[in-house]
């Protein structure tokens, strides 16, 4: 896969509008996210975050405006293609082959990538390469334990923490994550957050959150989206100060953080 | 203990070029496999048991196949008699030019041009059907499947109409002295296809569109995310069904000599997915075990009793209802006793509940009977046998008889299943040594 040259930004949304019969979700956000940055998009509930990652990934298709991977319109392409270019994400429900194991789960997502596409020439069990980057993979999940567990009987953080190593195997660049601690107890979400910082060293990094602690903490640059507009983005210090985003949003939050 | 110094992070699987191709301990339960089909003439040498075995061998390609769909890709037919048929009619065609046209083509090839049909005619369907997986794909193969069988009857060039088509197999170059007269010889060229097949369908579950079609299975919308457009694996899952199918139906032409309508219609999609769903769908060996079952049944139960499908439909209705994983789900129950030494703790009460269970079987069998014979039997034929036993049907003892020894037997089990229940308890309990 070659990469067009670096001048562009990793994502770049131009004018996005997303609308659902009369309702208009996203109403024309404009956004740049360089390449190697942690960006969190945050936002209340109904803000259309959840939306405006669907645009991205692929499973919705805007209304009008365009999604840029890396400089090149993705907008309308297919998930399997867009994930093809290099952008990886997590759901918001929890999102794994439940009747694999955590070994297969790992493998699975890095058969593509791999190039093994849709091979029935090859024997998967004597594909010692493959095997290899899935054990590494699972010992940076930390997860070695549970290889031969099925996916679908791992506790709630132990299936959040394989999502993400589905996520990061295929080697994407781009990493999108939903809410990934969403859920979880304060021993968890630290522990989630190391982990997510470990995994995505050097990659683009797109995350939805709800706890502020984890996105001050992660991001090097935060959006606010409000009724589907994007009121600020800037880094977290900026955020933090802005009375627009205090109005909006975020004086609420901080106030129930204090 | 000594186990602490092994453990380590280095990946086990890595070790480049040591393993052969396919390791000893995987390989042994198909040679087992192969020495068992092929010294089963010996056990059961008369020719109706040779019939029996041909079609149960065909019947276990084809519910294979099948499998592929709805337990490996999660895909729901409802029409897939129609790939083994046109198979078949397809050889049952190349057959007849061989007889007439002097066309050359050894028997034993003939079903992998029949597996061809199958995947050319499935990768067509497929293209259209496999869009989208659930309701969808299932009413499309109930169409298509409809569609096809009204063709049959439209369509006589090639469907041969309510005759259908039929053909000699004898007529081709004989290989090394052969020429298949005997069921002898077609038995053992329908084993070795068996195996052929059934080995090709295991390793393709194995390579990774295998897996991925697993994956499909579980969860579509992350496995496009991870780069695999979900139709492509349907498709492709598809057609490698449709080829194995088209080698079954070869394989019917073969033994059978004629094809008709109905090897493509609704009623023959329908057993293949009760036969794939009575065995287990999420075991390989599951379809081979509902094959052999039914087969059973419909050849030899099918001797004795008229009412042998209403029996398939109660064990299929028990199965679905207690059992959901199939026979072979059944005994797969039984490996974690079995691991952990606990076996033998659900002989005892297995082997209480057995008497009980098989003489409230026949009992009921023997009311189902009593009131068929006595709602259908001819007047004047009043007498009925069964067991060895002759009676009259349209009397009162009897079937009171039948109803009384039904009650007490289960009467009896409910006694037992207690015990039981406790026993499988105990034997599913603890850890691994």
């Amino acid at each position: 896969m070659t990469r067009p040259p670096t001048t562009h930004a990793a994502v770049e949304l131009q004018n996005l509008t997303k609308s659902f019969g009369l309702a208009k979700i996203i109403q024309g956000v404009d956004l740049a996210i360089d390449r190697g940055e942690r960006h969190a998009i945050i936002g209340p509930n109904g803000a259309g975050k959840s939306t405006l990652f669907n645009l991205i990934t692929g499973k919705y298709v805007p209304t009008s405006g365009s999604v840029l991977l890396h400089g090149e319109n993705v907008s309308g392409k297919k998930p399997y293609q867009i994930n093809r270019m290099g952008l990886s994400r997590s759901f918001q429900i929890t999102n794994i082959f439940p009747k694999m194991t955590v070994f297969e789960n790992i493998r699975c997502s890095l058969l593509w990538t791999m190039g093994y596409r849709y091979s029935f020439w090859h024997l998967i069990d004597r594909q010692n390469s493959v095997s290899q980057r899935a054990e590494e993979i699972l010992d940076q999940i930390n997860m070695v334990a549970r290889r031969d567990e099925l996916a679908g009987v791992l506790t709630y953080a132990e299936q959040r923490a394989l999502e993400i190593g589905i996520t990061i195997a295929g080697g994407a660049d781009i990493i999108m994550l939903y809410e990934p601690t969403a859920g979880m107890s304060a021993s968890e979400t630290n522990y989630m957050v190391d982990l997510i910082r470990k995994v995505t060293e050097g990659k683009t990094l797109i995350v939805v959150e709800h706890d502020m602690g984890v996105v001050f903490d992660l991001a090097d640059r935060i959006s606010v989206l409000v009724y589907g507009e994007i009121i600020e983005s800037d880094t977290p210090q900026k955020v933090r100060e802005s009375t627009r985003v205090k109005e909006a949003y975020l004086g609420s939050v901080l106030e129930e953080a204090n | 203990m000594k186990h602490d110094t092994e453990n380590s992070t280095v990946p086990s699987a890595a070790q480049p070029g040591r393993a052969p191709l396919i390791a000893m301990r995987s390989a042994l339960p198909w040679i087992i496999a192969a020495v068992a089909l092929a010294l089963m003439p010996v056990v059961f040498a008369s020719g109706s048991a040779l019939t029996i075995m041909n079609q149960m061998a065909i019947t276990i390609i084809f519910a294979l196949a099948y499998n592929m769909l709805l337990g490996q890709a999660g895909m729901l037919s409802f029409g897939h008699a129609v790939y083994m048929g046109l198979g078949g009619f397809f050889c049952m065609h190349l057959l007849n030019q061989v007889e007439y046209n002097e066309l050359y083509l050894p028997l034993p090839l003939l079903p992998l041009f029949g597996g061809l049909f199958g995947l050319i005619f499935a990768f067509v369907i497929g293209s259209f059907s496999t869009r989208r997986a659930g309701t969808v794909f299932a009413m499309i193969s109930l169409g298509v499947g409809e569609l096809i069988a009204a063709c049959s009857i439209i369509i006589v060039v090639f469907f041969g109409g309510e005759e259908g088509v039929s053909g000699d197999r004898t007529m081709g170059p004989t290989v090394f002295g052969f020429d298949f007269a005997s069921q002898l010889e077609v038995y053992y060229l329908t084993v070795i296809w068996l195996l052929l097949a059934a080995l090709g369908m295991y390793l393709f579950s194995r390579t990774p569109i295998g897996r991925i079609a697993n994956a499909v299975r579980d969860n579509e919308e992350r496995a496009e995310f991870l780069g695999y457009s979900q139709r492509n694996v349907r498709w492709i899952s598809f057609c490698a069904s449709g080829f194995f199918c088209g080698i079954a139906g070869a394989l019917f032409a073969i033994n059978f000599e004629i094809l008709t309508e109905e090897n493509l219609n609704l009623a023959t999609s329908g057993s293949i997915l009760l036969i794939t769903f009575l065995g287990g769908v999420g075991f390989f060996l599951g379809p081979v075990i509902g094959a052999v079952v039914f087969t059973l049944l419909q050849t030899v139960l099918s001797l004795y009793t008229e009412l042998w499908q209403l029996y398939l439909g109660i064990l299929f209705v028990l199965t679905v209802m207690f059992f959901p994983s199939g026979l072979a789900g059944l005994l797969a129950m039984h490996v974690r006793p079995w691991k952990i030494g606990k076996l033998g703790l659900l002989a005892r009460p297995y082997v209480q509940i057995a008497g009980p269970g098989l003489i409230f079987v026949l009992a009921s069998a023997a009311v189902l009977e009593i009131l068929f014979h006595a709602r259908h039997a001819s007047i004047g034929a009043e007498q009925m046998s069964l067991y060895g036993i002759s009676f009259n049907s349209h009397a009162v003892a009897p079937l009171a008889f039948a109803l009384i020894v039904a009650a007490a037997s289960l009467f009896i089990i409910a006694r037992l299943a207690p015990a039981l229940l406790e026993a499988w308890g105990d034997a599913n309990h603890g850890d691994s040594p």
